[in-house]
């Protein structure tokens, strides 16, 4: 049989664009389903309230998209037990956008063209939410991102809003404490370029430490998904520094910190929110010992709300829940509460409701939504003992 | 000084390792003059079989047990490599040379993304255990050997010198050669070319999953997509040695390694790749032999 090579490339690209799309849309119809708890799929009933979210279940950064769905999920059953909204229940529709910004933005306008929903919960990822922000904006359909700390993704978009602080307040955090509680003056950065938070958090750590008199002795960089840093690290290890600070996501953090103590380098690391995962400390091992980290909340905090929603979280998931799934929750609840003040689910009405959000008690601490559409709330730096983060300090907006 | 000579340091134990993977696409360019784009993917399944097999294997003394891991992933390996042959590119022996290559990309898309299903090794990062402590070996003038380094380059070494004897000093290796140099004057001798070229596709697959449980161990983050960048890069290093010389191979391995290193100590990181690929191109429009390759004119 003769068969032009052209044909077999044709044959061959079709085929492995059937693998990826049947992977895609398997993986809506799973989310969709168990987000949909039974009810009747597609239809739009005018008896519930659609939030849609955009999470990374899968790819490189799954386990925030993972802890983010169990905790909207978690919140949501928790509003729906206790007889939905005015008597609507909520219901949630889930796509995953595989770590990808392309992804999340078709998915979000999935969402709002043809889901109809009437309010879109995510990303973790700047890089990411940035890409979703201008779709809810242009559709006038409020949207609130639990975990993206880059400034730019509010900034002139009156429908977008964020509960988590922003990258200035986290590198002026991390900053302050370098400065203050550890005393240091000499520190490296190793940044990640080719990742919006990393720069931003890095650039406003830079700024930040020289205000305060600390001294900057190289500033480095890799890309995400690299995985050899040792030549960066030597570079740092000749400058002598007191701390290394690294703004990256976890699984690029373990693999730095693992090769930091190859190389003898025996210096705290410093970091913000991407840190927080389980898996940092299964890759990273005793490497990371005496590293800072800043992050939303603190699983020792003894406030009994907090301490209500871990022993829930871990009764239904049967695992310790990490920042992103406490975020994931205050949204929600802030989300809701906006909806039962506005008493409509019409994008303006509930715009002006979730801008008015004041001194809202969530898990991730007292929010209020600034005239930024930011949330100013406390942060709290956690230090790494024993392959396990514990509470350090908090530091106020 | 010290940051040089650790910068060259890093660089050859991360070398030693491309060179392995480079081994494979010299090895099947030579006999078959196709570059196996599935070679990146046999790595990547190498290292996921050191992952799953280091899962199931009871616990018991650390460097016997890391051996029958590397064994049981080399095996496996093998017989990947030997599959894709049988599969993908026996049938398209005497078709061009053209429709092999395309193939060769084929095989490789199919894998990554069969191997990012949830069934099988699924999307997300997975962390790959610690087979051997890892901790400084040497410590001499602020220049610091780990322990993971040099089982990488001895491992890398010792693999090298058993192939090098295995075609040098051996009947098979004499055949591959053989094939190497001419297929259908070889077959004219009593070679069986499809034996020899079998062969040849189990020894590279071999080799290619022994550096996925170096990389594995090294950089313990694995992922099916993997493959791609340091196979690309040991594509690299097969050319800058030479396709097709085995010595050309290893020295154009540790040459990218050292060259990476030193790129990102002293420059930018965002160059690491750029440099790579630039060599790539460099030797192509200078020197398409490669350092090592001999000039062989096409005859009509």
């Amino acid at each position: 049989m003769v068969v032009s090579p052209l044909l077999r490339l044709a044959a061959l690209a079709a085929s492995v664009f059937i693998l990826q799309t049947g992977c895609k849309e398997k993986s809506h119809a799973d989310s969709a389903a168990g987000a949909a708890g039974g009810d009747a799929k597609g239809s739009v009933a005018s008896d519930e309230i659609l939030f849609g979210e955009v999470s990374s279940l899968t790819g490189q950064e799954a386990t925030f998209g993972q802890s983010t769905h169990n905790g909207i999920m978690m919140a949501v059953k928790e509003i729906n037990a206790a007889g939905g909204i005015d008597g609507k229940k909520i219901r949630v529709i889930t796509y995953d956008n595989q770590g990808k910004p392309t992804e999340a933005a078709s998915a979000t306008t999935r969402l709002i063209v043809q889901d109809k929903v009437h309010l879109i919960l995510g990303e973790v990822a700047s890089a990411r939410s940035l890409a979703m922000a201008p779709v809810a904006q242009r559709n006038k359909v409020p949207m609130i991102t639990h975990a993206s700390t880059n400034p730019q993704v509010t900034e002139g978009k009156d429908y977008v809003f964020r509960t988590c602080f922003i990258d200035p307040f986290q590198g002026r955090v991390m900053a302050k404490f370098a400065r203050e509680n550890l005393k240091v003056e000499k520190v490296a950065v190793l940044r990640d370029v080719r990742n919006d938070y990393s720069v931003g958090l890095a650039n406003f750590f830079v700024e930040n430490f020289q205000g305060a008199g600390g001294t900057i002795l190289v500033d480095q960089s890799y890309s995400a998904g690299d995985i050899d840093f040792k030549a960066q690290l030597t570079a740092i290890r000749a400058s002598k520094p007191q701390a290394i600070f690294v703004p990256g996501y976890y699984t690029d953090v373990a693999l730095i910190a693992r090769q930091t103590r190859e190389l003898g380098l025996d210096v705290p690391l410093l970091g913000g929110d991407g840190w927080d995962s389980s898996r940092l400390f299964e890759i990273a091992g005793e490497a990371l010992d005496g590293s800072y980290f800043s992050n939303h909340y603190s699983l020792d905090n003894p406030d009994p709300k907090i301490r209500k929603f871990l022993a829930d979280y871990e009764a239904s998931y049967g695992r310790a829940s990490d920042a992103m799934s406490a975020l994931g929750y205050d949204a929600v609840q802030i989300a809701a509460e906006a909806v039962r003040r506005a008493g409509t689910t019409d994008g303006p009405a509930l715009r002006d409701a979730i801008a008015q959000t004041k001194d809202f008690v969530g898990v991730t601490g007292t929010i209020t939504i600034d005239e930024g559409r930011n949330a100013s709330k406390p942060a709290v730096v956690l230090e790494i003992k024993d392959g396990k983060a514990s509470y350090s300090a908090t530091i106020d907006p | 000084m010290t940051e040089f000579v650790q910068h060259l340091i890093n660089g050859l134990s991360l070398g030693a390792v491309y060179a392995l993977i480079a081994l494979g696409y010299t090895m099947v360019y030579g006999v078959l003059q196709l570059i196996n784009f599935a070679h990146s993917e046999v790595f990547m399944l190498g290292a996921f079989a050191g992952f799953y097999s280091s899962r199931w294997l009871p616990k018991f003394r650390e460097e016997p047990r890391f051996l029958l891991i590397l064994l049981i992933a080399m095996a496996f390996c093998a017989l990947v490599g030997f599959l894709i042959e049988r599969v993908a590119y026996r049938p398209l022996r005497d078709k061009p040379r053209l429709n092999a290559l395309i193939t060769a990309i084929g095989i490789s898309m199919l894998i990554q993304a069969v191997g990012q299903l949830p069934w099988f090794m699924g999307p997300s990062p997975q962390f790959f255990p610690t087979l051997l402590a890892n901790g400084p070996l040497v410590e001499v003038g602020g220049v610091s050997v780990t322990r993971l380094q040099a089982i990488t380059f001895v491992a890398a070494v010792v693999l090298m010198i058993a192939l090098h004897r295995l075609i040098f000093h051996t009947r098979l290796g004499t055949a591959m050669r053989a094939v190497s140099f001419d297929g259908k004057v070889a077959a004219l001798m009593g070679i069986n070319p499809d034996r020899v070229i079998a062969f040849t596709f189990i020894l590279g697959s071999a080799l290619a999953a022994a550096a996925g449980i170096l990389v594995g161990m090294g950089y313990p983050r694995i992922e099916p997509m993997m493959g791609l960048m340091l196979g690309l890069k040991a594509f690299v290093a097969a050319v800058l040695g030479g396709i097709g010389n085995l010595k050309g191979a290893m020295a154009g391995g540790i040459l990218i390694g050292m060259i990476e290193a030193l790129v990102v100590g002293y420059g930018t990181s965002s160059y690491r790749d750029a440099v790579a690929f630039g060599i790539l191109i460099l030797v192509l429009v200078l020197k398409p032999s490669g350092l090592f390759g001999r000039v062989v004119t096409e005859k009509v």
